[in-house]
């Protein structure tokens, strides 16, 4: 990678962070649109979750690393430690992997 | 322990770019300065392919063009503090740190929990990062160790709470089925930008006020569009699956996305 692209990947991305603070300032937000905020931002970052597990290069990603995801995210559900839940979902992938099953 | 969790996901970042050649300032800088997971992968995943500097920095950018939209769910916490602090909070604006602020209700905690979070992980990613790069070469491939899954298993562990309330749920795993339909056909970022159709469907099925309860299960019965009712039908019933049981959701939802993949 050149480091003319890390250089714009770097500004652009922190453009993109500071804009949101700063529309904020000129912008007045109701009830109603904060509410569709803050489910905007679970709705993105579920179908990331979808989307990074689920699928690589545009395609299904494969088994075993949705099931790693699952058996951690279903520990998380159950409060287990956040470490344990990671843990046991690269442990999961891991191991199917290892056993032949991508 | 999402710190440690982002800091594994951190030496996955170091160990792949220093396992397929890149020098090791890259990971590095890319680290203390981008500091965004998917963006930083996607540019890196497109330098290796081949990819020029324009589609590296352009697949970066659409990835962390969710960004500002963070940023304003999150404003009362950078809006109340001075310009130095705003600066460098701003550079802390990560996922996981949203997340964790609107997951607190009163405004002081918000602010201690996102500034805290952002700084854990800013310090984590790159230790992660640096570690990765040290042990690239010895630990070969990362995906073998499944070091890959741990990324969205942090971000569906800080989703969780949001999704006890059925409204949001619906809308996030509508967002996510339409995400994943898309994701053979667009490029690298832009098929979780999509998602955000779910919200629309979500307001425009509870704002059409009294029909709420009937429109359960067909979800936003009566919205224009004639994709709606069909996809929204389907999304639904895996979503229900999705909260008790888990396994039955993702086989029936990436059945479909391999379909279309392999197509």
């Amino acid at each position: 990678m050149t480091p003319l692209a890390v250089l714009l990947l770097a500004v652009g991305t922190f453009g993109l962070r500071l804009s949101g603070p700063l529309l904020s300032d000129r912008i007045e937000l109701g009830d109603r649109a904060r509410q569709l905020l803050s489910a905007s931002t679970t709705v993105l970052l579920c179908a990331l979750v979808a989307t990074s597990s689920l699928t690589a290069d545009h395609a299904f990603a494969g088994w075993a690393r949705p099931a790693g995801v699952l058996v951690g995210g279903a520990l998380a559900a159950r409060r287990a430690p956040f470490l344990a839940a990671v843990v046991a979902a690269a442990a999961t992938t891991g191991a199917l992997r290892w056993l032949g099953v991508d | 322990m999402v710190g440690l969790a982002i800091g594994v996901v951190g030496v996955s970042f170091g160990a792949i770019a220093i396992s397929r050649g890149e020098p090791a300032w890259v990971p590095l800088t890319m680290s203390l300065t981008v500091f965004a997971a998917g963006a930083q992968l996607a540019a890196l995943d497109i330098t290796l392919g081949g990819g020029g500097t324009a589609a590296a920095v352009a697949a970066g950018l659409v990835l962390n063009a969710r960004l500002p939209l963070f940023g304003l769910a999150v404003a009362d916490v950078l809006g109340g503090v001075r310009w130095p602090a705003r600066l460098l909070g701003s550079h802390a604006l990560v996922d996981q740190s949203a997340a964790f602020a609107l997951a607190q209700r009163e405004p002081a905690r918000r602010r201690a929990a996102f500034f805290v979070c952002g700084a854990l992980l800013y310090v984590m990613w790159n230790l992660g990062t640096l570690l990765g790069v040290v042990a690239g070469r010895a630990m070969g491939d990362p995906g073998a160790l499944g070091l890959d899954a741990a990324e969205p298993m942090v971000l569906l562990a800080l989703v969780l709470p949001a999704l006890r309330e059925p409204r949001t749920r619906r809308a996030a795993l509508l967002g996510a089925a339409i995400a994943l339909g898309c994701t053979p056909f667009l490029p690298g970022g832009l098929p979780v930008l999509v998602a955000l159709v779910g919200v629309a469907a979500a307001a425009a099925g509870g704002g059409t006020g009294g029909s709420r309860g009937a429109g359960g299960p067909h979800g936003t019965g009566g919205s224009h569009d004639t994709g709606g009712p069909h996809g929204t039908g389907g999304s639904h019933d895996t979503g229900g699956a999705r909260g008790p049981g888990g396994t039955h959701d993702t086989d029936g939802s990436h059945g479909a996305a391999g379909a279309e993949g392999n197509a």
